[in-house]
């Protein structure tokens, strides 16, 4: 896994909003990723205990679970940043020069793909397409979308964000 | 339109691509302008602001038309929200189109030879609006098809000769008999919208601009086969996609168009959006069937083929979206019209992501059979800066690398397969001679090993050993015997991988070493990489005898190391040099090695 900073498991978390989604959910054909899904959302990972909740109540093995967890690029399994970076490393990203983007980061910020900031501030994605190739290199913050990338836009747009609280 | 023609029309595109070049500002200043100039009172008609979705040309978003009623729509690009008040004040009010900021000759061009059949109501209807797809003879298809038989649906599926759109080709018609014939009661339909491919994002268009189309494609597909319920798998990356679908299947409950009863025509039909979570091979149907049934995403051995055994054991029909929403375009227009356009084997059109070094990128829509020169070249206006062609990838990362010498092949289905590549979902990446070939078949290997799904050994293993072999090769460490050694083990895990991706993930490999063998050669032999591109292999030394002393590169160095003075060769110095590659890209002169 990664090197950030030191996670006690045995974290005491409110599973209200994990029992509300299962309810949600309970009859569905198939409800195991959309409830993971939506842990997610709510938790902004997936917790050890949430897990252990959603195999009691929809009757599935702890270990299909992390199969599914594992296997599936969007599930988290630890408390990530809170400005997530996603630098797109798709075709038309990597032929105009992703690659420096990513290196960029890196060397900013000192993590790679899938790490988080010690302080919790930042995580970097090295993702594949994310659909914008109109105006490639193309790196997402959260939401916003930033285009035709450059070394130093993406310096540009680690310190506005590094300025915000 | 009719009921609209009073008012003067603001279309902005409002696609993915359009928001993330501020479309949503765009639009704000422009309520805020009708509200501070009281358009209605000057005007005396209403004003209104309408989200479309993608029109295509992503690369000069936001995009936006004015339409006057009676008059041709002006198009606008790259508006900002700066420019609004003088677009509102000489265009809408004065009636005098800003001449300065309208989209040159290449907006024409760019349309010219495209024909929009598919993407017709993308960009010209407000996305989110039912009403605006009734007008546009939304849902006349599926009233047509009530009126026939199953059967006589599926035949005119078949003659209309339309094929697969997911890439493969495979006769949508006689796919669609094969589940009806299945025997049982439930039945399901998919439409796979897991558009992993890099580089392809012509179903998110259509998702985003036209989500009631593909409803109806569905309806139809349902209707002949004799499903009662229908996903629709869409990307965990799409969030837009799957917020305007969401909102399309909503508002078609409420008024009964899907459901029990749909619309009154006697057939009942429910679907529902399953959100992918982040894997390519679940673009594969068996994989995709996995993971709606809530399990890791891994492909089983066909047969039994998903017509007979497919979602939680039921016969299940999956399709791709660019196929149902051409569905619904047969049954506007006939079998027979749809059957005049595009090659023999290849009816209809096929839209195509332009990306890479193309000047215009974007979404194109083209008649099957047109050649890549005239997608390339006519339509999306040539290379940028003025650079040589080298390649073009068509098909993603199960497809092949094309060079100049095929550049006049047609883009359907067979030619594309015989000059090495394969039509895929229709991503076309434009490569000019900075990129290096080696480099691109490491690029599209890595991401099928990170991809592959793990469950067969010669796409786990095989992979990871081919990929190994080209990391050398890109650092400079190749060895005599590599590309033969490619060559084979690609071979063998085409014919012993389990599912599409493990065999088709070695053709980028094989392409590229058919077309452009003497790179490889350059790497292996000189350790040199003839475009420049590979890192290991670069000295940051200007060519003096190259360099025109432009000093474009010195001006795109983010760590001030390249001096140049005016009418000057330019000089890096290596020790402040960082190895970013920023300098490789601004030369138009291929003049740093």
């Amino acid at each position: 896994m990664s090197n950030t900073a030191e996670i006690v498991q045995e974290e005491e978390i409110d599973l209200t909003a994990a029992n509300a989604i299962i309810d949600k959910y309970i009859d569905m054909k198939g409800a195991l990723m959309p409830v993971l899904q939506e842990i997610q959302e709510a938790y902004g990972y997936v917790p050890e205990p949430t897990v252990h909740l959603v195999a009691d109540r929809l009757n599935v093995y702890s270990s299909q679970i992390y199969g599914v967890l594992t296997f599936y690029a969007q599930f988290h399994l630890e408390p990530r940043g809170k400005y997530i970076v996603r630098v797109c490393m798709g075709t038309a990203c990597h032929v105009k020069g992703a690659g420096r983007i990513g290196d960029t980061l890196k060397d900013r910020l000192g993590i790679g793909h899938a790490e988080t900031t010690p302080d919790l501030k930042f995580t970097a994605e090295f993702v594949a397409c994310i659909g914008a190739c109109g105006m490639a290199p193309v790196i997402m913050v959260n939401d916003a979308t930033y285009g035709s990338m450059s070394v130093q836009k993406m310096d540009e747009v680690i310190k506005k964000y590094q300025g915000m609280e | 339109m009719a009921a609209n023609a009073e008012k003067i029309k603001v279309l902005i595109c409002t696609g993915t691509g359009g928001l993330a070049s501020g479309a949503r500002a765009v639009a704000d200043a422009f309520e805020e302008e009708f509200a501070k100039q009281g358009v209605e009172a000057k005007v005396g008609k209403r004003c209104e602001v309408v989200g479309t979705g993608c029109r295509g040309l992503c690369a000069n978003d936001v995009l936006v038309d004015i339409v006057v009623p009676g008059q041709d729509p002006v198009t606008y690009d790259f508006v900002t929200p700066e420019l609004v008040p003088q677009i509102v004040g000489e265009h809408v009010l004065a009636n005098e189109p800003v001449a300065k900021k309208v989209a040159g000759p290449y907006y024409a061009k760019f349309l010219e030879k495209q024909m929009r059949v598919i993407f017709s109501r993308c960009g010209t209807i407000d996305a989110e609006s039912i009403e605006d797809f009734i007008a546009h003879k939304g849902f006349t298809g599926i009233q047509k098809a009530v009126t026939m038989t199953p059967d006589q649906v599926i035949d005119e599926v078949k003659r209309s000769g339309l094929r697969g759109r997911g890439g493969g080709g495979f006769p949508t018609g006689v796919k669609w008999s094969f589940c009806k014939a299945s025997p049982g009661e439930t039945k399901y339909l998919i439409c796979n919208a897991d558009e992993g491919d890099p580089g392809a994002f012509m179903d998110r268009s259509v998702l985003e601009g036209d989500p009631y189309g593909l409803i109806e494609g569905m309806m139809i597909g349902a209707y002949a086969i004799g499903c009662k319920f229908g996903y629709v798998y869409v990307r965990a990356e799409y969030p837009l996609a799957i917020k305007r679908l969401q909102k399309a299947i909503d508002t078609c409950y409420e008024r009964g168009i899907l459901g029990k009863d749909c619309m009154g025509l006697g057939f009942a039909f429910d679907m529902r959006i399953k959100a992918g979570a982040g894997a390519f091979v679940c673009g594969e149907e068996t994989a995709l069937m996995a993971s709606i049934e809530g399990q890791r995403g891994m492909s089983r051995p066909r047969p039994p083929f998903p017509a007979v055994r497919g979602l939680w054991g039921y016969p299940t029909n999956i399709n791709n979206v660019e196929t149902f929403a051409n569905v619904s375009y047969i049954f506007y227009n006939g079998a027979d019209w749809y059957a005049s356009i595009g090659t023999e084997g290849t009816k209809g059109t096929k839209i195509f992501a332009l990306t890479g070094k193309v000047k215009h990128t974007g979404l194109v829509e083209v008649p099957a059979g047109t050649t890549m020169r005239e997608v390339i070249f006519d339509v999306c206006g040539g290379i940028l800066n003025n650079r040589k062609f080298k390649a073009v990838q068509a098909g993603g990362p199960s497809g092949g690398c094309l060079p100049a010498e095929a550049l006049d092949a047609q883009v359907d289905y067979d030619s594309l397969i015989k000059a090495g590549a394969m039509m895929g979902s229709g991503g076309l990446v434009v490569m000019d001679e900075t990129t290096c070939m080696v480099d691109i078949a490491r690029f599209f290997l890595n991401f099928t090993r990170v991809e592959s799904c793990g469950k067969c050994i010669p796409c786990r293993i095989g992979l990871k050993i081919m990929l190994e072999i080209l990391e050398r090769i890109t650092r400079g460490e190749g060895r005599e015997g590599d590309i033969e050694m490619l060559e084979n083990m690609a071979y063998d895990i085409k014919k012993s991988s389990l599912c599409g991706l493990g065999q088709t993930a070695p053709n980028p490999v094989l392409s590229t070493i058919r077309y452009f063998r003497h790179e490889y050669e350059a790497h292996i032999k000189e350790k040199r990489c003839p475009s420049n591109s590979c890192k290991e292999l670069l000295k940051f030394e200007v060519v003096e005898n190259a360099c025109k002393k432009c000093g474009l590169c010195f001006k795109i160095c983010p760590v001030d190391a390249i001096t140049w003075e005016k009418g000057g060769v330019a000089i890096i110095d290596k020790d402040k040099c960082t190895k970013c590659t920023s300098c490789y890209d601004a030369c138009r002169f291929m003049a740093i090695e």
